[in-house]
């Protein structure tokens, strides 16, 4: 109780509500008390924390009072950054830490690729070999397929000309004349019709002076073509006569057209005649026909210099060569008969080429 | 440097808690404080905060009474809520860009150290009167603040007689000492 007392008199000392007796004996008890003075001392120190405490909240409130009157009279406003403000802000805060970013990234990019570099294997070197491997491969396709080449030209152009040639029936039943040169040197013959079949056949004459030759087809496949359609002309032809030949300058039969140039051969030889045609190795032996389908000559020799200057054996040489033949060989083939007449005459020349080019074989001597 | 009469007034009325003082120095000063904070990294909000708290150091420099203004209130504004921004940057980890300034500053450390300590002590003297609880909070509110006397706070507040009164306000002043010296020590 003496306490409540004590602090009541202290208060009311320090707000000045006592009376002037009370108040010098409240100062004489400080002074000679010094525990109720040290009480006074920190009383007010306290009660001046607490008064500034007051004022200071009284302010507060002042402001804030102060602050929202303000702004619902839009004496002052809450602002915005304009955009552009905004980002320059953005820009000036964050700069630094982007030029760090940046600079790690760009560091890192540099590491990366020179470990990327550093432990990749070496793709070109790689890749260089093989495109060598293929280069080679390529090369030596080429290699193989020249030498396929060679070998195809070799073949042909060895069994044609040494022994390559045409012949043609004079007789059905397998009688068929050519150049001697055709058969010369060899061991053995065969013919192929333009259906590609095969005939072994056999030089039964054979004149060199004149260059001609009979074969017969030996075979037991040949059947006789019957009558031929063209016949062996006898008498000779006039100069400027339009002719044509077939004959087996490669594996098939060709045609060439051309006319008779001149009734003598080379060098003025009376045996045989001069065409002008287009003529190629292996047509030896081929008939020259006229329009009329009948067989001319023999087509034999070619002036290596002269362009299209071709010669033919004259066709009455072969009735000669028969007959010196059937008088050679003592009468074992007296049954060759040879006709003059064509039965092909009245047909254009396609029709013609028709039903003489089964008549005409390659002759191939081994 | 010149010292404008106005300034004086506004200052003494600031003293006295005159709302048209406040108000006046709000008009003049609020649009730069806020345009110096929007333009550093600071809200619309942040701006209102600081320029409270800068008026509060002027407010404690005007009831200090040995307060002699060396510049403009204006440039005196500024550096405080330039300073205190600074600070509150430096909390937030914000140590991006260095504070732009303006316009011109004056030293404002000593202020805003005294500052610091009395808003620490009005900070715990909050704290204590809230944890005091009522009705000892507005007994002693009534009685120190509002200066009102023993008779007028038994009738307020019901009790009997002044005595009972006195007894129960001793009980939390002591209270409240004890709340109060225990913090701030403990504070500082």
């Amino acid at each position: 109780m003496d306490e409540v007392v004590l602090q009541d008199a202290v208060d009311r000392y320090l707000r000045m509500e006592m009376t002037q007796q009370e108040r010098i004996m409240f100062e004489e008890l400080r002074r000679s008390n010094p525990d109720v003075d040290q009480l006074v001392v920190a009383h007010s120190f306290f009660l001046q924390e607490m008064e500034r405490y007051g004022q200071l909240k009284e302010f507060k409130s002042s402001l804030n009072e102060v602050e929202s009157k303000l702004f619902e009279e839009g004496a002052i406003k809450p602002e915005r950054l304009s955009a552009g403000g905004l980002v320059v802000n953005m820009w000036k805060r964050y700069k630094r830490t982007i030029a760090v970013a940046a600079c790690i990234g760009g560091i890192t990019a540099v590491f990366i690729s020179a470990l990327m570099q550093s432990i990749s294997p070496k793709p070109d070197a790689k890749l260089l070999e093989l495109g060598r491997k293929v280069e080679r491969l390529e090369h030596s396709q080429n290699v193989t397929s020249q030498q396929l080449h060679e070998v195809t030209n070799k073949i042909d152009p060895k069994a044609e000309l040494k022994s390559g040639g045409t012949s043609f029936l004079i007789d059905g039943k397998g009688i068929l004349v050519t150049n001697a040169h055709v058969v010369k040197d060899v061991s053995s013959v065969y013919v192929q019709n333009m259906k590609g079949d095969n005939f072994r056949a056999r030089i039964i004459y054979e004149n060199n002076e004149q260059d001609i030759a009979f074969l017969k087809i030996d075979d037991s496949d040949f059947r006789s073509v019957g009558p031929l359609p063209y016949g062996i002309k006898k008498a000779g032809s006039d100069l400027g006569e339009d002719i044509f030949i077939l004959g087996y300058p490669r594996n098939d039969i060709v045609c060439g057209l051309g006319y008779l140039s001149s009734i003598t051969g080379y060098n003025g030889d009376t045996l045989s005649c001069q065409i002008t045609v287009s003529a190629n190795p292996g047509n030896s032996g081929g008939p020259v026909l006229n329009e009329k389908g009948e067989v001319i000559g023999i087509l034999s020799t070619k002036q290596a210099q002269a362009d299209g200057a071709v010669f033919a054996l004259k066709s009455k040489y072969i009735y000669t060569a028969l007959d010196s033949m059937k008088r050679d060989t003592a009468g074992i083939y007296p049954n060759i008969r040879v006709s003059s007449v064509s039965t092909i005459g009245k047909l254009d020349r396609v029709q013609q080429i028709k039903k003489i080019e089964d008549c005409v074989y390659m002759v191939k001597g081994y | 440097m010149k010292i404008d009469t106005t300034d004086e007034q506004l200052l003494a009325g600031l003293a006295r808690n005159e709302k048209k003082a406040i108000e006046a120095l709000y008009k003049d000063n609020f649009g730069m404080v806020q345009a110096f904070i929007l333009n550093n990294n600071g809200s619309s909000d942040d701006a209102r905060d600081i320029f409270q708290e800068a008026m509060i150091v002027l407010y404690e420099k005007a009831t200090s009474g040995s307060f002699e203004l060396t510049a403009q209130i204006k440039t005196y504004i500024y550096s405080v809520s330039r300073r205190l921004w600074l600070k509150r940057l430096q909390q937030m980890q914000r140590f991006g860009a260095p504070v732009e300034s303006l316009a011109e500053t004056v030293q404002v450390e000593e202020e805003l150290e005294v500052h610091e300590k009395r808003n620490e002590a009005f900070i715990t003297m909050e704290k204590a009167l809230a944890h005091l609880g009522e009705p000892c909070k507005s007994l002693l509110e009534a009685y120190y603040l509002q200066k009102k006397n023993m008779l007028e706070i038994s009738t307020q507040f019901g009790y009997t007689n002044a005595d009972n009164a006195k007894n129960q306000k001793y009980k939390c002043l002591t209270r409240l000492k004890k709340m109060f010296f225990t913090q701030y020590k403990s504070g500082s």
